[in-house]
């Protein structure tokens, strides 16, 4: 659908059904067809913009930290201001063992700000993060991190009994408890990490790709004038709102993980 | 005959619409009161000690996540369903 709209868009035609399949606007034709014993490999217009963000972070912070100095210039001190701020958020949740961790955080954050920034770059508008798998991932490295944290702090024995047991609990609830606490740290926390950054990228590209297309069907001498010069001054706000929600997002999934770490970490 | 299932059509696309807005509206009720709670608690903390600021702040994001999932989870269900 979406090479349709992009057509109507151009050539002004109509847009009858041309958001019936939300899905079409996250699911991109492969460019290139590929796949393992199939396993589908093929290289789509998401994994471009997955390449071309992550090339972008890096070169971004390979210039500003190839020469580093003392005193540093602009680039080297914007960039340590991203990564000081990281490092208070660990040394605040997770204390002193928490530097450990810095490098692992600051690679969460700066992918996920730079992925989700693909939203709203001119030219791109789509955020990789939109993508189930991508979250997905994220989320399992999280985990994988926490949980073998947690083992490497008590056991593994120790862990489960940590997960599934709060302290102070009355003898009578404890079945319940045990099951319920085990499911909830250990099943739904990554699933939840992988649903709230999907969610909020899929609920913003929407959000986006509908004012705009207001804006192309609406903005043009007849009838629904008012309503195109509506979406057109609204947009700079939905870019603004998208932004905030773009760093917010980064910085909750910084965080969460910073706080699963802590907890594994510390005993009661 | 062809307006008949035209208009049945319609009727039943508009019916599933309506159900997913409404799991996404439902979904939204509780964690919206949550959130105000939530975040009108905070502000409250941290008029009252100022130089709590921070550490309120930090436990107010953790809060905001853990509550905000809920209704995530209903926007997603709302395309699901």
């Amino acid at each position: 659908m979406t090479p349709f709209l992009a057509v109507d868009v151009q050539y002004g035609g109509n847009f009858d059904g041309a958001l019936d399949d939300i899905n079409a606007l996250f699911q991109m034709p492969p460019i290139f067809e590929f796949g393992i014993g199939g396993l589908d490999l093929s290289i789509n217009r998401t994994i471009l913009i997955i390449w071309l963000a992550t090339a972008a972070a890096f070169l971004l912070f390979r210039a500003a930290f190839s020469d580093a100095r003392i005193v540093p210039g602009k680039l080297q001190s914007a960039c340590e201001m991203v990564i000081d701020f990281v490092r208070n958020i660990a040394l605040d949740i997770i204390g002193p063992k928490g530097v450990k961790f810095v490098p692992l955080l600051t690679t969460f954050f700066v992918f996920i700000f730079a992925m989700n920034l693909m939203k709203i770059t001119p030219g791109i508008m789509l955020p990789p993060t939109s993508r189930m798998a991508v979250t997905g991932f994220l989320a399992l490295t999280a985990w994988v991190v926490y949980v073998s944290v947690g083992i490497k702090t008590h056991g593994f024995l120790g862990y489960i009994k940590e997960v599934s047991i709060p302290p102070g609990t009355p003898k009578a609830i404890l079945p319940i408890l045990a099951v319920i606490e085990f499911v909830s740290n250990l099943i739904l926390r990554p699933f939840a990490l992988a649903i709230r950054l999907f969610a909020n990228m899929v609920a913003g590209h929407i959000l986006v790709v509908i004012t705009l297309v207001t804006v192309h069907v609406f903005l043009y001498p007849r009838p629904g004038l008012p309503v195109g010069i509506l979406a057109l001054g609204i947009s700079p706000l939905v870019f603004g709102f998208e932004l905030f929600i773009i760093g917010l997002q980064a910085y909750i999934f910084t965080l969460l993980t910073a706080v699963y770490i802590s907890s594994s970490l510390e005993s009661h | 005959m062809d307006m008949v299932f035209l208009a049945q059509e319609a009727a039943e696309v508009a019916q599933s619409n309506l159900g997913n807005g409404l799991v996404f509206g439902l979904a939204t009720l509780g964690p919206g009161i949550g959130l105000g709670i939530l975040i009108g608690k905070a502000i409250e903390s941290m008029a009252r000690q100022p130089e709590a600021a921070g550490m309120v702040r930090t436990t107010m994001f953790i809060g905001i996540g853990v509550v905000e999932v809920l209704a995530l989870l209903g926007f997603v269900l709302a395309f699901i369903i």
